[in-house]
């Protein structure tokens, strides 16, 4: 078959099994819109910032395994897509951006609209290539959808200069079933040596912790750490990212950990002599002070990514392996023999557990006459019977959907967490609508992230997908002036939202229902509403104690035993518990 | 400690730039690094000096052994291996300085390559503290410009970094 680059571009994504295509056309890649034009197998979203085009392909991907794919410009619509790659690559998750590029004859030459990606993006990507020949399309685009969805997955970008893609220039298309290359082989199966030897350490341990974090969602492999875990008997902790994984309203989960992780988590995580971590990365905002993390505990750590091993932490027993396989062989040598985890131990470890799950850390006024951010949460959770997916924003917000809503199945659970990006949550929604339309979407976010992509409510119009937004507004960027609070004296510098819009006519004007509450009563009855419009994208504003604290907390530069609790909590009963 | 990496990787335009971006993202330092296609026009060999903690080395591998374009890399302080740079220096010569100055290149397997009535130009190889050395002992006035290729090394005996 002989195509044109434009075409074999759009047959790959076809052959791939591709089905949405988030993107903004511009100069560099008009051959390629223009072969769009002549199909509608391939779905493409038009977004209305490139920035939310990424962020879209990441919700897609993040709810359904698959690699979000996206394509912009070259110059402007290049740059804009960074943000979101760069999302992307820190919370590792699979994606191929196409990007356009000037013509091959002027690179370099300061063109219209030249900026170069490949080095723009090269510290925030799992590999990037330039195509230099219409031959080679087929080729690379195979190469990238392999690289972004296997080993420890990432973003890939393909920057096809625009005279690739030129109608006039046709070449043989076909596209390889297969590729394999000499330079990339990720480890799947774990050395069985080491598992024995994390096995052994297992079974030895009288305070273990099991820590879980993405890596078993992007392993999918919550079926095989529900079975060992239970297997086991062991509490486990969840990271931010790894939230879904193990089911959360189990009674072995001890919440999340890290720095507004629950009391529970960071004190057994403290106290603990084995720690099996699994899938997760040690990253700053979980392990807090370094030279105080986990002082008495032997570290087994199982991950894709050799790199993530001994990071930043000493471990004492790596596996380098697909989770989901690493477990697997982990369940098998735990239900094959009659070694036991210690009982008499595991218990004493368990009643303290219970003593430190007493402090009661996530308690809050539940007289107020404000509304409280967590009471909103706790009334989404119950009235979406948990089974929502939720996207969030950057923010307290972020922290309160975290700790009130409990996610009890893997991808539900959509946030920026590695980057911390604000302006992820709506896009990602969409995304998220897209691949599911038939389960609730609500998006949880701030008056100030929201408004970071608030123009993609116009691509929820146009593409129908009904998502429910709940902005908890308390006119202020909530974790800025939090920390404003507590380390700068109160002096709340910038931190204030002022000249905020009328978000319910702002989502009127694009079509939407908008709905702004200020009473506690009215929180469910809000909500239910908004739910009931199962076909319309929903704005709920509702305006928040603007002074609520995200709690418990452990401050920059602390250890996990020394959390900040809620001043109210602080009684000397509860002081005695700790 | 002070490593030679030696680093296999696919000859692709922008695979400098994967390694040396690399380092100064991470905070690595580069003591050096040289480059140069192989017999096989499809890779590049490339050897990386640096210095660092044991823990730290560890990370360069592993994040060197992560990047997509990587193929094969050693450590080649692991294993016997042999170092070898290149140095070309120029120096100022006069008539009581020529005699002296050939004879101490000699004395490090150096050769004169240029000679000129004011300069010679100085060619040595060897380990990079034999070439320290040997500027240690040339009178620091009368250098015009030293040119160093950075190390490149090879393991000893029959271990070989290869496809
Ligand atoms: C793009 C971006 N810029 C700045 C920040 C720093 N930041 C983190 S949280 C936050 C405030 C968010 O405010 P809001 O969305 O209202 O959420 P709240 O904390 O009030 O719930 C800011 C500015 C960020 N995470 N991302
Ligand atoms: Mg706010």
């Amino acid at each position: 078959m002989e195509l044109s680059g434009g075409q074999i571009v759009v047959q790959c994504l076809k052959d791939e099994g591709v089905e949405f295509i988030f993107g903004y056309p511009g100069g560099a890649v008009l051959h390629l819109y223009d072969a769009l034009f002549h199909q509608d197998e391939l779905k493409h979203i038009l977004v209305r910032h490139e920035q939310a085009a990424t962020h879209a392909a990441d919700g897609y991907a993040r709810v359904t395994g698959k690699p979000g794919v996206v394509l912009v410009t070259s110059g402007p619509g290049a740059t804009n897509a960074v943000t979101g790659i760069a999302t992307a690559y820190m919370d590792s998750i699979p994606m191929v951006v196409i990007s356009g590029q000037v013509p091959s004859s002027v690179i370099g030459s300061d063109a219209f609209q030249e900026v170069d990606m490949v080095g723009i993006t090269r510290p925030c990507v799992k590999h990037n290539f330039l195509v230099k020949d219409p031959k080679d399309i087929a080729e690379t685009l195979k190469k990238a959808f392999y690289v972004a969805t296997t080993g420890r997955p990432g973003p890939v970008v393909v920057d096809i200069p625009k005279d690739i893609t030129d109608p006039n220039v046709k070449v043989r298309y076909k596209y390889p079933k297969k590729i394999s290359m000499r330079s990339y082989n990720p480890a799947i199966k774990g050395h069985s040596g080491q598992i024995r030897k994390a096995f052994e350490l297992l079974i030895s341990a009288k305070k273990p912790i099991i820590y879980a974090g993405g890596g078993v969602i992007l392993s999918n492999a919550s079926k095989e750490l529900t079975k060992l875990t239970k297997a086991l008997g062991f509490p486990l902790t969840h990271t931010l990212m790894g939230l879904g994984g193990y089911p959360a309203t189990d009674n072995q989960f001890v919440g999340m950990l890290g720095m507004h992780g629950t009391y529970e988590a960071n004190m057994a995580m403290h106290e603990s002599d084995v720690i099996l971590a699994i899938g997760a990365r040690f990253d700053d905002r979980v392990t807090g002070k370094l030279d105080r993390f986990c002082p008495y505990a032997k570290i087994i750590h199982i991950d894709i990514d050799p790199a993530s091993i001994a990071k930043t932490v000493r471990v004492d027993i790596p596996v380098v392996g697909d989770v989901a396989s690493v477990l697997k062989e982990l369940l098998h040598l735990v239900k094959e023999t009659t070694d036991k985890p210690h009982k008499k131990s595991l218990e004493a470890w368990w009643n303290q557990i219970q003593i430190w799950r007493k402090v009661n850390c996530l308690e809050y006024d539940r007289n107020s006459r404000l509304i409280k951010p967590q009471y909103v949460v706790e009334q989404l959770y119950e009235l979406t019977k948990g089974d929502a997916i939720i996207t969030s924003d950057v923010g307290q917000h972020q922290m309160f959907a975290s700790q009130y809503y409990l996610f009890d199945k893997p991808r539900r659970w959509i946030n920026s967490g590695g980057l911390g990006t604000m302006g992820f949550g709506l896009p990602a929604a969409i995304g998220a609508k897209l691949a599911f339309p038939d389960q609730d979407v609500a998006c949880i976010t701030g008056e100030a992230s929201i408004q970071m992509c608030i123009q993609e409510l116009a691509t929820a119009s146009q593409y129908d997908t009904p998502v429910k937004i709940i902005n908890l507004n308390n006119r202020y960027m909530g974790m800025v002036r939090q920390w404003q609070e507590f380390s700068y004296e109160s002096r709340y510098s910038h931190s204030y939202m002022d000249a905020i819009p009328d978000f319910v006519k702002l989502a009127e004007a694009y079509g939407h229902v908008g709905i702004q509450i200020e009473k506690p009563e009215d929180v469910r009855p809000a909500l239910e509403e908004a739910f009931a419009q199962k076909d319309r994208t929903v704005f709920l504003d509702i305006l928040t104690d603007r002074t609520e604290n995200v709690y418990p907390m452990i401050e920059a530069g602390k250890a996990h035993n020394d959390m900040k609790l809620r001043v109210a909590l602080n009684t000397p009963i509860n002081r005695e518990l700790a | 400690m002070r490593h030679v990496i030696s680093i296999l990787m696919e000859n692709e335009a922008g695979a400098l730039s994967r390694v040396s971006g690399l380092f100064t993202a991470r905070g690595y330092n580069i003591e050096s690094l040289t480059v140069a296609e192989t017999q096989d026009k499809t890779l590049s060999r490339m050897t990386l000096v640096t210095r660092g903690s044991d823990e730290v080395v560890e990370q360069i591998t592993k994040q060197l052994n992560k990047l997509i374009d990587v193929i094969k890399l050693n450590d080649l302080e692991e294993s016997p291996h042999i170092e070898r740079e290149l140095m070309l220096v120029k120096v100022k010569t006069n008539d009581h300085n020529r005699e002296e100055i050939k004879r101490t290149a000699e004395i490090f397997r150096g050769k004169i390559i240029d000679v000129t009535t004011h300069t010679y130009v100085i060619e040595m190889t060897g380990a990079s503290d034999k070439l320290d050395a040997f500027l240690s002992v040339i009178n620091n006035d009368i250098i015009v410009e030293v040119v160093r290729s950075g190390a490149t090394g090879i393991s000893r005996g029959e271990k070989g970094l290869h496809l």
